[in-house]
């Protein structure tokens, strides 16, 4: 079964990761900025951030047969440096050109403070304004719900956002309903403490049904796991999902999501197994 | 996407419930054994968590949404929020 794991922050894995992802199946990746364990000082440091993700890891990913795909911000924490947060929001348009970009991402909140809705909102104006996907970042434990209907909130006040070019990431089981019923994408991270297992993963998906939604690794520096989308993969297996439902979650949903960008250039997708096509649609 | 019949549930997951349910007495002991356990009764977190259990012997459903809501932070409707640009 081949997978897509939308979600991953390959800066901080290994290269044997990279190998075993292949090996299980793993054909594209895509990585949003994110935080790198400590605030960085400049707006260089980013520079330097963005290059990486938009130079060295497609190139680190191709040698393993794996498409890589990036996403550009600056994330929630360091929005508390607002000066900073509009030094690299001005920044980010000079790498929007480069083609494994496919929008804006991973903004969002992390504390739910008026400094990092101000540079949500700031990114989400940068995103209108170039036509771009956006991925979101929802907080995390306690104030995931509340950063949550607070995200929501400021999408639903901007008339030029469509939530169907919005995915918003980290949703759990009291979350997960917000960002369907509002039409946006949704995402759940499988972590093994602070967010979802494979299995309550797989409990969401038989509750919510497989229309607009992914799973991700967030393979990160970490406690993570770059392989926790096979993980989840055997466990549908394991409850006697069809291949076909499992491929929509790994692999058709965040095609489809991707392929939106402006920038997205087909590239061949391989035939599914004849498992992973639903009986009704066989020859 | 059908799941699974419950008696098939309940044989698949019974031991894994069984393991999970002993860390949480485990952690509790654990707490309670310590140095100045009487301080800590009243702490927020352990109320939560007490309220957590008692979800648990609920049988009306939606355990594992209302206790996430229970570790939550409430929303505050009328936050003001910055303006589009």
């Amino acid at each position: 079964m081949y997978y897509i794991d939308p979600h991953i922050h390959m800066i901080s894995r290994i290269t044997d990761d990279y190998e075993r992802m292949a090996q299980c199946g793993c054909i594209a990746v895509s990585e949003p900025a994110f935080w790198a364990g400590f605030d960085r000082g400049s707006v260089e440091g980013f520079r330097d951030y963005f290059r990486h993700l938009t130079e060295f890891e497609p190139k680190r990913a191709a040698q393993f047969n794996i498409r890589h795909y990036s996403w550009l911000c600056i994330n929630a924490k360091e929005a508390e440096n607002v000066s900073l947060a509009r030094e690299v929001i001005a920044m980010i348009p000079d790498f929007l050109d480069r083609p494994n970009v496919l929008g804006i991402g991973e903004i969002g909140l992390n504390k739910n403070t008026p400094n990092e809705a101000t540079i949500f909102q700031e990114h989400v104006d940068l995103a209108m304004k170039t036509n771009e996907l956006i991925l979101i970042h929802t907080p995390h434990l306690e104030d995931k719900y509340k950063g949550t209907r607070m995200i929501i909130d400021m999408l639903k006040n901007d008339r030029r956002v469509d939530p169907a070019r919005v995915l918003i990431d980290h949703v759990e089981e009291h979350t997960v309903r917000l960002a369907l019923d509002g039409g946006f994408w949704c995402a759940m991270t499988l972590y093994p403490t602070t967010k979802c297992t494979p299995a309550r993963a797989v409990d969401i998906l038989e509750m919510v049904g497989t229309d607009n939604i992914m799973v991700n690794s967030a393979g990160d520096w970490g406690k993570s796991d770059p392989m926790a989308v096979p993980q989840l993969i055997q466990e549908m297996k394991h409850r006697g999902h069809s291949e076909a439902a499992i491929r929509k979650v790994v692999f058709e949903n965040p095609l489809k999501f991707f392929r939106q960008s402006h920038r997205w250039q087909e590239w061949e997708i391989p035939e599914p197994s004849r498992d992973e096509v639903p009986a009704e649609t066989q020859a | 996407m059908t799941p699974l019949a419950a008696e098939q549930a309940l044989d698949r997951y019974f031991l894994e419930a069984r393991a999970k349910l002993l860390d949480i007495a485990a952690i509790l002991d654990r707490i309670g054994r310590g140095a100045n356990a009487s301080a800590v009764e009243n702490d927020p977190r352990l109320v939560r968590i007490r309220e957590a259990i008692a979800v648990l012997g609920d049988q009306s459903g939606g355990r594992a949404e209302r206790i996430q809501r229970i570790f939550s932070l409430e929303y505050e409707p009328g936050w003001r929020m910055p303006e589009p640009k």
